[in-house]
């Protein structure tokens, strides 16, 4: 059975930059690669462990507001995280964590985070913030059809 | 350091688990460091009204969407009932509006299950002062797989419905001015159908849990973070709970009606809206009682107070129990929230269950249409409370006022007055311990405030603690990062 791949696109498109994860989903979506699953949301949710634990690989891609140009990918694993005062959203850990501990499915992870600069309330996505998601995808695509290693990839950013 | 005066100093908490929806609790002292005052800020984003001015109306139950990512459904259908009123729909077509109780029942069902078994359970099934390390969802799968499971295909199960009668997970289209833009599928329905029995089996277990709680720790729970207060929501004529639609009625803490059956074009009248300087969030009051006496609380436990009965037999004797703790009248405890968000729960599976047997979800009348008007009030209860939408549309279809009301605001006074109880019961003067912050935590959360009205970005997520003296040096801080 060949390998089976979640590319979880998470933020607001109302928010400028946050957009990038559903924009990257989307874009990839288009492409219709095979035996990739492509969803997006606002945030993460409990519910979200369904999937993650329905695939063998996992791709969260967000924005993000502090890392690398233009994009940096790493290797996640189950993190129980905290319980703030309110968000219902969940971390990609801590989905990772409850689709092992409530599913018994250990899915192997990666955080794609593409370099933000804008998050207040609007439609546009900064000029840099595309030309990020450009590169990203030039990156990603490949290894969504196999071409390389995904863990290979996230240890050259660990340099 | 901020300060308050000349002799005060502050002790901040402060959560940033957002870009621009995070709030902080300022703990206000004295020179004898005894806590003078509690406050919680919450960074309310008050650009949305601007951001759809000029946007023709039928978009806007599609751009609301994007004010937030936590109750989406409860903005787009407030927009549409408002957008109603403007094409001149005095009366949805019986598919068009039960179509959109059924995407509105989901997403209360979803919004109040993930509350519940992802934030709350933790308290209640480890207690206040266990580890956080254990005390969160993750812990609940390890020692109670069940529950966390179903927490868990709850969820799905609502987001289920929603994307069945909004078109799609995010950014749903189902709900259109005058109506609504898809039926149910019969294969749909009976999806829904098939799996019901289960998620109400499941519901019902958290209500005993809930109930459970509740009872066992009375005495504890009714001094924690509880005052009276006037409760406001919208009833159904005949005074029944109704999530999606009636008239507004306020009571005060002993259950005598303020005002009743106030239409929502009417809500102005009755409502204003405080501004305060330390506050970016406004506090709306009942004008008739004055911003001292006139804030209120809304949400599960208000709706619960202020409703005469509710119209589904497990959470109406439910409801009943739940009051006869306060011998029939309004329950003001803080942390009875959590029971009366649970027999919601119930009522909403038990509301899905009739929507799915009745035929008219697989109607082909969909939207009505009437004389053209310029302004519009739509008013619903989501799952946090009252959500109030007004535009104002020009004669070329752009809108040229928005004001919403959310139900965080309209428990803004009452959360600040929960952290000040509690603060006032644990803070001892000095250092914020883990056992204090969280039961400040704990407070808040009994209203499941929304302050995700933003972005979800990589780097932004730690928990800030920290103390200062009333000269400005720090005594002490605490960073519970973010993952």
């Amino acid at each position: 059975m060949s390998r089976r791949v979640l590319v979880f696109g998470i933020g607001n498109p109302g928010r400028r930059d946050d957009g990038l994860g559903p924009a990257l989903a989307e874009a990839l979506e288009a492409r219709q690669l095979a035996g990739v699953t492509i969803d997006a949301d606002y945030q993460l949710t409990i519910e979200d462990s369904v999937s993650v634990a329905e695939h063998d690989l996992v791709v969260f891609a967000d924005a993000d507001a502090v890392g690398p140009e233009p994009y940096s990918l790493k290797p996640i694993g189950p993190a129980a995280g905290g319980v703030g005062f309110s968000t219902h959203g969940a971390e990609p850990g801590g989905v990772i964590a409850l689709a092992q501990q409530v599913f018994d499915k250990k899915t192997e992870a990666y955080l794609f985070g593409i370099r933000g600069y804008e998050f207040e309330l609007s439609v546009e996505m900064t000029e840099k913030a595309k030309a990020n998601l450009e590169k990203a995808l030039a990156f990603l695509e490949p290894l969504l059809r196999g071409e390389g290693s995904f863990a290979e990839a996230a240890a050259s950013f660990c340099a | 350091m901020e300060t308050t005066g000349s002799k005060l100093k502050r002790v901040v908490i402060e959560p940033v688990t957002r870009v621009e929806g995070h709030g902080k609790v300022t703990l206000h002292l004295d020179e004898e460091g005894k806590l003078h005052d509690a406050r919680l800020h919450i960074v309310e984003f008050r650009g949305f009204e601007r951001f759809i001015q000029g946007r023709p109306y039928w978009e806007v139950p599609v751009l609301v969407q994007r004010l937030c990512g936590i109750c989406p459904v409860s903005h787009h259908l407030a927009a549409a009932k408002a957008m109603d009123m403007i094409v001149g729909a005095e009366k949805l077509t019986p598919t068009g509006e039960k179509m959109r109780r059924l995407m509105h029942y989901g997403q209360t069902l979803q919004s109040h299950a993930l509350h519940f078994f992802h934030l709350v359970s933790p308290d209640l099934l480890f207690g206040f002062d266990a580890d956080p390390a254990v005390r969160n969802v993750i812990g609940v799968a390890m020692k109670h797989k069940d529950l966390a499971v179903q927490g868990v295909m709850m969820r799905k199960y609502g987001q289920e419905i929603i994307k069945a009668t909004a078109g799609k997970k995010i950014h749903g289209t189902g709900a259109i001015p005058g109506g609504i833009n898809k039926s149910l599928s019969l294969e749909e329905r009976d999806g829904f159908l098939k799996g019901l029995g289960q998620i109400k089996e499941w519901a019902e277990g958290a209500l005993a849990l809930a109930r459970k709680y509740t009872e066992d720790h009375l005495k504890e729970l009714a001094g924690f973070g509880s005052f009276d207060s006037n409760h406001l929501s919208i009833v159904r004529e005949d005074g029944a709970m109704d999530l999606y639609d009636g008239n507004l009625r306020a009571i005060d803490s002993e259950g005598k009606k303020i005002f009743d059956q106030v239409a929502p074009v009417d809500y102005l009248k009755h409502i204003k809206e405080e501004v305060r300087s330390w506050s970016y969030m406004k506090f709306p009051f009942i004008e008739s009682l004055g911003t001292e006496k006139g804030w209120y609380r809304v949400g599960p436990l208000a709706r619960v107070n202020t409703c005469d009965f509710i119209d589904t037999p497990v959470a109406e004797k439910e409801r009943k129990e739940l009051l006869q703790l306060t011998n029939g009248k309004p329950n003001n405890i803080t942390m009875a929230y959590h029971w009366a968000r649970m027999i919601e729960l119930v009522h909403s599976l038990e509301k899905i269950a009739e929507l799915l047997n009745d035929k008219d979800l697989q109607g082909s009348d969909l939207v009505v249409q009437g004389e053209r008007r310029h302004e519009g009030v739509g008013i619903l209860e989501a799952p946090r409370g009252t959500l109030f939408h007004h535009y104002r549309v020009n004669d070329d279809d752009q809108i040229e006022m928005a004001n919403l009301i959310v139900s965080t605001t309209s428990n803004n006074e009452p959360m600040n007055r929960a952290v000040t109880s509690v603060a006032k019961q644990y803070f001892d003067g000095r250092a914020v311990t883990e056992g204090m912050l969280n039961r400040i935590e704990v407070a808040i959360r009994a209203y499941d405030p929304c302050l995700s009205c933003a972005t979800h970005a990589l780097g932004r997520m730690p928990l800030t603690v920290a103390v200062y003296d009333h000269q400005g040096k720090l005594l002490d801080r605490v960073v519970r990062e973010g993952e």
